[in-house]
């Protein structure tokens, strides 16, 4: 498993006329035959197991979106049509799909900007705390990351209450009034987005700033120092010495987050189920859900563009990752 | 694919060191700096206001996992109340008793056989990915063959597919295979979610420890593989550790394909929890509290296990910058 260091020299001395596969020494070309097996093997198992349940799948899934396949077809046996692209025409045209999709990016454009926006500040505040108060922030920062998805939305459904929530309190309290008991937060779409958004940022912000914090401490100090002493403004050190040092870390985090905030699923459905109009609140993950098992034709061209929106957009951190990674 | 992997824990992992008290350069003010030239007066106030901000951060952040652990001691009747209280002052256990017994609903699990589900699942994924990471880690990281590029470029292009766009055509296949609703079934879904991340970020560890340590066993008279056995694996094993914690906070965790994939007796614990908490709804949130807090405190134990010691995972190569 050596043999990137153990390598004997290259190649033989060359015969002119003849091509280099063929100058190899036979035990150079044994060797490298033998290396080739051994990865093969040792790769063995997780090609089989990515090939079975992702690239089988996606195969499946792109040729079944071209035809009529549904459960009919599955219970009795028989063999769906080919239909073209009538299941996409009929998913742009005569589902909510477009709205589901305008939704979803919307979503994810807010939420992006306020994670990565908030993430940043408490980074940045991190920088500037003594180192007290630092662990007592990542301590909590850290709390509000491991909670499983489904217990924080849970929570927070419960915070939001309509009857006994805590927010409705405060509200009334705050005001004076009683304009918030029994103030239904899940039932009208927009104060839906809202709690969706403040559990999904909650989770969402220890990430960026744990990253982002350590990406600031690569900065090298003397750098900043010979530039504040050259005269740089503060802005002008930040984005002149700094931001450069940040900009791989920024577009990496910048796009996990908008994979994962156009993928959520869990804090969605959890809240659809405690109250809301699924038809005016599904994401692109829980439209496709609550198409349920039958017409597998049209969830697989919902599926399909899925992926492709999901691919183009992370095209960048597969980009950057390849790009800075020494493969 | 990844099914619905809260990628969040997928990095458990970058520069999380401040606990460790490991601090980069930008922690004091250095001299020459501004906020080291402010008379002393502005200094006190603007410390001031960081702290202030500091607190703000960390109420923010702890308060609902706090609200959880107080509604969960807190008895039925006070939770049904129209002025919360702030404290469990009437303190009972009586909810974690509730949740730990009682069935979701008619026909359905309790928390034990879901705790069962959940930990047969989780360990198998557990078990079974690391395996298969570990081998192609060392692939990817020791040997150079054709197409080794082309496989890191299709792990991390894998990553990134969403498994929820698939889920159905997943379910037909699991349903061929007569594995509906069986732990095996799932398990298997898992381990293909977890498997692109838990290689790549193998891949990272394995190439960490220099090949060279081998070769010099190897002169001393070791084989090739007493060399990797004695040498280079003690070398991984917190990386193991780590990549392995990732796999079962993902599996622990994930909902989408569980709910999709199993029924009735076998629900593992998230899909139990909602149907719990939908099947108590009017009647007992403070069970539902203690089944959350219960849910969460693995997860909690590991992710503080693994911050700080994985230093790979998807940032790695833009913090190298």
């Amino acid at each position: 498993m050596t043999s990137v260091l153990t390598e004997p020299p290259r190649r033989a001395p060359r015969r002119s006329g003849r091509p280099d596969r063929l100058a190899l020494t036979a035990r150079e070309r044994s060797r490298r035959r033998r290396d080739a097996g051994s990865a093969l093997t040792l790769l063995g198992p997780s090609l089989v197991i990515l090939g079975v349940m992702v690239g089988y799948p996606a195969v499946l899934m792109l040729v079944q979106s071209f035809t009529d396949y549904s459960i009919k077809n599955k219970v009795q046996g028989t063999l769906p049509e080919i239909i073209g692209f009538e299941n996409y025409l009929e998913v742009f045209t005569q589902s909510d799909f477009p709205a589901v999709l305008v939704r979803s990016l919307g979503l994810m454009l807010v939420m992006t900007v306020l994670i990565v926006g908030l993430g940043s500040l408490v980074a940045v505040l991190m920088t500037r705390l003594t180192r007290g108060w630092r662990v007592l922030v990542s301590v909590g920062l850290l709390l509000a990351w491991a909670m499983p998805p489904l217990a924080a939305t849970t929570v927070w459904g419960w915070i939001f209450d309509t009857q006994y929530g805590l927010v409705n309190w405060a509200l009334n309290t705050i005001t004076g009034t009683n304009d918030f008991t029994n103030y239904s937060w899940l039932l009208s779409p927009w104060s839906f987005f809202f709690v969706l958004t403040i559990i999904v940022v909650w989770q969402g912000v220890p990430f960026a700033a744990f990253t982002l914090y350590a990406a600031l401490g690569q900065v090298p100090g003397e750098v900043l120092e010979a530039a504040s002493l050259d005269g740089a403004t503060g802005w002008q050190r930040f984005r002149l010495v700094v931001f450069p040092y940040l900009r791989n870390v920024v577009t990496v985090v910048v796009v996990l987050q908008v994979i994962w905030n156009l993928r959520i699923f869990t804090q969605v459905y959890t809240l659809q189920q405690r109250g809301g109009l699924i038809s005016e609140t599904n994401v692109l993950g829980t439209y496709i859900f609550r198409q349920g098992a039958g017409e597998f034709g049209v969830t697989s061209a919902i599926g399909v563009l899925m992926v492709i929106l999901l691919l183009a957009l992370s095209w960048g951190y597969v980009r950057t990752t390849l790009k800075e990674e020494d493969l | 694919m990844s099914t619905q992997v809260t990628p969040a824990t997928q990095l458990a992992t970058v520069g999380v060191d401040e606990v460790t008290g490991e601090v980069g350069a930008a922690k004091t003010p250095r001299p020459g700096s501004l906020a080291a030239r402010r008379p002393p007066r502005r200094r006190i106030l603007t410390r001031g206001a960081l702290n202030l901000a500091a607190l703000v951060v960390f109420v923010c952040s702890v308060f609902p996992v706090y609200w959880m652990i107080n509604m969960s001691f807190t008895r039925g009747e006070s939770i049904i109340s129209r002025t919360p209280s702030f404290l469990p002052f009437d303190f009972t256990f009586g909810n974690y008793a509730t949740a730990w017994t009682r069935e979701a609903a008619p026909g359905q699990t309790d928390f034990v056989h879901g705790l069962l589900s959940s930990t047969l699942v989780t360990v198998g994924v557990l078990i079974v990915t690391l395996l298969f990471a570990f081998l192609a880690s060392i692939a990817v990281a020791r040997i150079r063959f054709k197409g080794r590029r082309t496989f890191i470029v299709a792990v991390l292009i894998v990553q990134m597919i969403p498994g929820e766009a698939m889920m159905f055509t997943i379910y037909g296949m699991i349903d061929d295979w007569r594995l509906m609703n069986t732990l095996i079934g799932l398990g298997i879904v898992y381990v293909a979610a977890v498997i692109p991340f838990t290689i790549w970020t193998l891949r990272g560890f394995v190439a960490g420890v220099p090949a060279d340590l081998e070769e010099a066993a190897m002169i001393d008279g070791c084989t090739r593989s007493q060399a990797f056995w004695k040498v280079t694996f003690p070398l991984l094993a917190p990386g193991l550790v780590a990549t392995g914690i990732f796999a079962f906070i993902q599996s622990w965790n994930e909902f989408t394909m569980a709910l999709l994939l199993m029924r009735g007796y076998n629900l593992t614990l998230p899909p139990w929890l909602l149907s719990f908490q939908s099947a108590t709804e009017a009647t007992n949130w403070g069970a539902v509290m203690a089944a959350s807090t219960l849910i969460s405190i693995p997860v909690v134990i590991f992710f503080l296990i693994v911050q700080g010691r994985m230093s790979g995972g998807l940032v790695s190569g833009a913090v190298k910058g």
